[in-house]
């Protein structure tokens, strides 16, 4: 299971890398969300796949849990990242959409005004 | 744990957050929004002074986030580094909310423009105060979200052209050093970054961890502003506001350089190793590629912004020697750095509202008309080029002698010839817009609004830092000596943070 | 946009009136449920500024604006103050920032009932959610009808 979803991270990222190279702003930003999409599951990945129980302790028992549990804090932290992935993304958004407006243009060849 | 401490290590971050929380809230008034702005920045400067003090005198002070214990819960640790960093942005947060003040217009107000940068110094803070790797990750993006917005206020063409590249490098970063994160979670189950130190000593032949490592130094680089992936900074860096920019310049690459101190001191102590070899060429490279590029401007704030590359060069240089004098140079040169960058940037906004333009060639004749601004801009620009007894000297001083105790002597050299070229860059500056006469035919200054006063303080109030740093080098060198000594006995860091509570 | 602005449909319109109050009292309800069980301030808080959202869709911003009566700016204000002040309570009773405190109150016909300054950090945050979202949302559709 672990090859399988590091095949898809590595996919994941390729795919990420080669949208970002592209000249298009559009296909950029879904290369950043790949990008980020693929760092959450990595994440995933690398923190142990387990088929065990969900991590939760039923009421009154005591603080140790019997058996393997899955990881929570890996789920907490994509979950983190995935809040703040949104928030970058829906302001890359934003972004694009207003360079759009001034610039007209899906290029970023048009955008080279401020290099050099 | 004593509430002194508990107090003191949350502040610098807490009083931003309220601060830009209470502008948020009375969004509607100018006058208040701007009042809170000053208060808030002038409470996190003495705040950032009482905890300097108190680490200073007490050593590493831990706080334990919601109560719960060192490896489990997010801990806020200040060390000597995180508290002069904090105190540096202290410095910085305050002079440009007072220049702000004069300069930012009523239309920026209007959108948010004093609760963002509330937000980036809660960010920046708190970037420097975490004893969390993932927490880490957090303020930076707490920092990078802010810095979009504030990047793209006011919605010209250049900001949004370079607002894309800014935005798309640190998110690539971002992922990055999420990517890195999550390797390390897997290879030793824990966040902290003390307890990662102990962990990962029992990995040390694991090729993992210097992959990870690498991660590192590509995320971290990547923000810093490093050789080879810097682009972002000087496509950017000149677009929005003079006091953003100016904030930026101080601050934004600086966590980055801040963090890479931290995590090749700590968590990867920089040994032989292939890193050490990297980070040295990066510095040379760094150093190399920012001045050269400043050479070939004529743009006042994108020569500026391509100091702050070569510069970079320079800490990189502190850390990736790796001797004691060497971090002593990297920390002071922070120090330095950081204050001089900042007045440069507002200095440049200055001249812009006497004579409405940055373009060296529409300039001129500053000096005739207002020769105290000359001599203003003299005393950071010279203290860049590294000219006594002006605090740049120092900085670069003790570098490059500890490149040559380690004998690294081409990297000596670039050091050295990129002074040169740094000065070469700052007379530059100095001849075109303070010493020739207007050109014919350049714009009038077209009447600017407002007072220069508020403007003029700041810049003299950083300029007389910058002479006092120089002046008064011995204590500063004292203070970066003992921040050095911590930095390299990570041993003591992990034992005030995972010790007995 | 060159499209007519709001396409009217009979079907959005009569189950967009249902939806918009089960919609908020399920935020409501994720809100309160949250800390010990799957919710949350976050979660509720997207929860209702999708309802908002969907309001939004079948009639038109001042519509929107006025569902919501206050402006969303003022909601992320008080929100981020309000977390802040959650985190203020447990820091003057010596606790460090963040630190939890619990109240038991005992509230007719529901019983005993726990409440803490964890409760007044989601709802903070919930209020910080909504404020935010319904911010572009809203500045996002004013763009596209001027």
């Amino acid at each position: 299971m672990s090859t399988l979803l590091a095949t898809a991270v590595g996919v994941l990222y390729a795919t990420a890398i080669y949208l970002i190279l592209r000249r298009s702003i559009v296909k950029l930003v879904i290369g950043l969300v790949l990008l980020s999409n693929a760092a959450n599951l990595l994440i995933f990945t690398s923190s142990g796949l387990t088929r065990y129980a969900p991590p939760l302790i039923p009421e009154g028992a005591s603080a140790v849990v019997d058996g393997i549990v899955a990881d929570p804090l890996a789920q907490a932290l994509i979950l983190t990242a995935i809040v703040i992935g949104f928030g970058v993304l829906a302001f890359a958004v934003v972004l694009i959409h207003r360079a759009y407006e001034v610039v007209k243009a899906d290029d970023m060849d048009q955008m080279k005004d401020t290099d050099t | 744990m004593n509430s002194a401490v508990a107090l003191q290590t949350t502040l610098p971050i807490l009083i931003p957050l309220i601060a830009g929380a209470l502008s948020l809230v009375v969004w509607r008034s100018r006058q208040l929004q701007r009042g809170i702005s000053v208060l808030g920045t002038g409470a996190l400067l003495l705040a950032s002074i009482w905890l300097l003090l108190s680490v200073y005198d007490n050593g590493i002070q831990v706080m334990y986030a919601g109560n719960w214990p060192a490896p489990f819960g997010i801990v806020l640790v200040a060390d000597l580094l995180s508290s002069i960093m904090v105190l540096l942005t202290g410095i910085t947060g305050l002079a440009t909310a007072v220049y702000s003040l004069a300069t930012i217009s009523k239309k920026h107000e209007h959108y948010g423009y004093y609760p963002l940068m509330h937000l980036l110094l809660a960010g920046v803070n708190g970037a420097f105060l975490t004893g969390d790797i993932f927490n880490l990750y957090v303020w930076f993006e707490v920092m990078l979200v802010a810095s979009f917005a504030l990047l793209i206020l006011g919605g010209e063409r250049a900001q949004m052209e370079g607002a894309i590249k800014y935005v798309t490098l640190n998110l690539v970063s971002s992922a990055i050093f999420l990517s890195a994160i999550g390797l390390l979670y897997g290879l030793t189950g824990t966040l902290n970054m003390a307890d990662l130190a102990v962990k990962l000593a029992e990995h040390q032949d694991n090729p993992m961890v210097q992959v990870v490592a690498m991660l590192f130094l590509m995320a971290f680089g990547i923000k810093a502003g490093a050789f080879p992936l810097f682009f972002w900074l000087p496509a950017s860096y000149h677009t929005p506001r003079v006091a953003v920019s100016s904030l930026f310049a101080g601050l934004l690459t600086k966590v980055g350089v801040y963090a890479l101190f931290r995590v090749f001191t700590l968590i990867f102590p920089l040994g032989d190793s292939l890193i050490r070899d990297l980070l040295l060429a990066m510095a040379g490279a760094t150093m190399l590629v920012g001045v050269l590029g400043a050479a070939a401007q004529f743009e006042f704030r994108r020569i500026l912004s391509f100091h702050i590359i070569s510069q970079i060069g320079y800490m990189l240089m502190g850390l990736a020697l790796y001797t004691p004098l060497a971090i002593i140079g990297g920390v002071f040169y922070i120090i330095h750095h950081i204050i001089v960058k900042s007045n440069l940037f507002l200095i440049s906004g200055l001249v812009y509202r006497l004579q409405g333009s940055y373009d060296l060639k529409q300039l001129g004749g500053v000096w005739r008309s207002h020769p105290m601004i000359a001599v203003l801009f003299l005393i950071p620009a010279l203290s860049l080029a590294g000219l006594p007894p002006l605090s740049g000297f120092f900085g670069k001083f003790i570098v490059i002698k500890a490149g040559v105790e380690a004998q690294h002597w081409w990297l000596v050299g670039i050091a050295l010839l990129v002074g040169l070229l740094t000065l070469y860059s700052m007379i530059k500056i100095w001849a075109e817009v303070f010493w020739k006469a207007m050109p014919e035919g350049a714009t009038a200054p077209a009447q600017q609004r407002g007072g220069t006063g508020l403007m003029v303080l700041t810049i003299v109030a950083l300029a007389t830092l910058t002479v006092l740093i120089g002046v008064a080098a011995e204590p500063v060198y004292k203070l970066a000596e003992y921040t050095a000594a911590q930095l390299l006995d990570s041993q003591s860091y992990i034992q005030s943070v995972m010790g007995v509570r | 946009m060159s499209m007519p602005n709001r396409p009217d449909s009979l079907i959005l319109r009569v189950t967009g009136h249902f939806l918009l109050p089960l919609l908020i009292m399920f935020s409501l309800f994720l809100l309160l449920r949250g800390h010990n069980e799957p919710g949350g301030g976050f979660i509720g808080g997207l929860v209702a500024s999708a309802a908002i959202a969907l309001h939004l869709f079948f009639t038109s911003v001042q519509s929107a604006r006025r569902l919501i009566w206050v402006d969303p700016r003022d909601l992320i204000g008080w929100g981020l103050c309000i977390a802040i002040a959650s985190g203020l309570f447990g820091m003057f009773s010596g606790l460090p920032f963040l630190g939890a405190l619990w109240v038991e109150l005992s509230v007719p016909i529901f019983g005993m009932l726990k409440v803490g300054t964890p409760l007044l950090f989601d709802i903070g945050v919930y209020l910080v959610v909504i404020g935010t979202v319904l911010n572009i949302l809203l500045a996002l559709a004013e763009a596209e009808d001027a």
